[in-house]
């Protein structure tokens, strides 16, 4: 038996797993918030001179999100750089777009139903890759 | 999504455009291979790695060199141009993660199914999912090592795909043959329009 080992053993816990946290304690337990609709592939722009630090209220997972928008990032890699849940994420940038520090910016249809000019421009960029 | 859109006009930077591919298949089908294969940037991952978990609730026979899944999912970049992106998002292999597919599939361009012939069963709930949703999608028959040859036209017929559906044979390891696979849907999505995309 392994003296680290707290509590009963859990079976999905194992050598190879990190460390074990509970990612809604950032959101102080909320997990739906005004971000729930954000698609994966919505943008995210922080708006032009957001300051977190007005509000100290935040945390500093807040701040990064905010740094990292300083160019248009989709909500996806946003979770994948900070290394959260997408629905954490989802839950943090609703607080940071209450607050006017971020425009989060929605699939188009043009998205969604792309025209055949956008698939033609995606087969030769694929093609030239 | 048009009442959720918080666009402000004029707000500075130019915001891309960006697509959403799906890759799907079976649990060891390949997905994560096929998406680190054509990603620009490490593939990127969101929720948790489960690692030995599956063990006892994923049938592993003719998978054993896999030692982790993904619970969520993992995706990668391909930039176009400034302002087109495509994202690849591999979908949970597990039937435990079907509440995540809505998601995924929700205004997605279109799906790449990757098949292992050694467990072709494995891939039909994917297919079943993108045509009962109307999702254009295209089959790989991912070329494993180990596994028998079949004809394309033994597999369309074991998979029981609708003429019109692409299959492909690739190696998901390899960038090249990824490619061909995603102009292959993206061609199919263009055909479905009724507009083809000219070969050059």
């Amino acid at each position: 038996m392994r003296a680290e080992s707290p509590g009963p053993q859990h079976e999905w816990l194992d050598d190879d797993a990190g460390p074990v946290v509970r990612p809604y304690t950032l959101t102080g337990g909320r997990v739906r918030s005004a971000g729930d609709g954000f698609d994966l592939v919505a943008y995210v722009l922080a708006e032009p001179g957001a300051d977190p630090a007005v509000h100290p209220e935040l945390h500093p997972e807040h701040r990064r999100l905010v740094e990292l928008a300083a160019r248009p990032v989709p909500v996806a890699e946003l979770a994948a750089d900070l290394d959260l849940a997408v629905g954490v994420v989802r839950v943090l940038l609703g607080d940071l777009l209450a607050r006017g520090l971020v425009a989060v910016h929605q699939p188009t249809a043009a998205a969604y139903l792309p025209d055949d000019d956008i698939l033609k421009a995606v087969v030769s960029g694929l093609r030239a890759l | 999504m048009d009442s959720v859109r918080y666009d402000r006009p004029g707000s500075g930077s130019r915001i891309p455009l960006a697509l959403k591919i799906l890759v799907a298949g079976g649990f060891g089908a390949g997905k994560t291979t096929l998406v680190s294969a054509l990603s620009e940037v490490r593939p990127l991952q969101t929720e948790e790695v489960l690692t030995g978990a599956g063990i006892g609730t994923d049938d592993l026979s003719g998978v054993e060199a896999k030692s982790t899944t993904t619970v969520a999912m993992d995706f990668g970049r391909i930039t176009i141009n400034d302002d087109l992106q495509v994202y690849l998002f591999g979908t949970p292999g597990q039937d435990r993660f079907w509440f995540l597919w809505d998601e995924l599939a929700f205004g997605a361009l279109g799906a790449v199914v990757l098949a292992d012939t050694r467990r072709l069963a494995d891939c039909f709930p994917s297919i079943d999912y993108f045509e009962q949703r109307g999702v254009p999608f295209v089959v790989g028959v991912n070329c494993f090592d180990d596994a028998r040859r079949f004809s394309l036209e033994t597999v369309r017929q074991a998979l029981d795909l609708d003429p019109d559906v692409p299959l492909v044979l690739c190696d998901a390891r390899d960038r090249q043959s990824g490619k061909e696979v995603l102009i292959a849907l993206v061609e199919h999505v263009a055909r479905q329009r009724g507009e083809p995309v000219p070969a050059a």
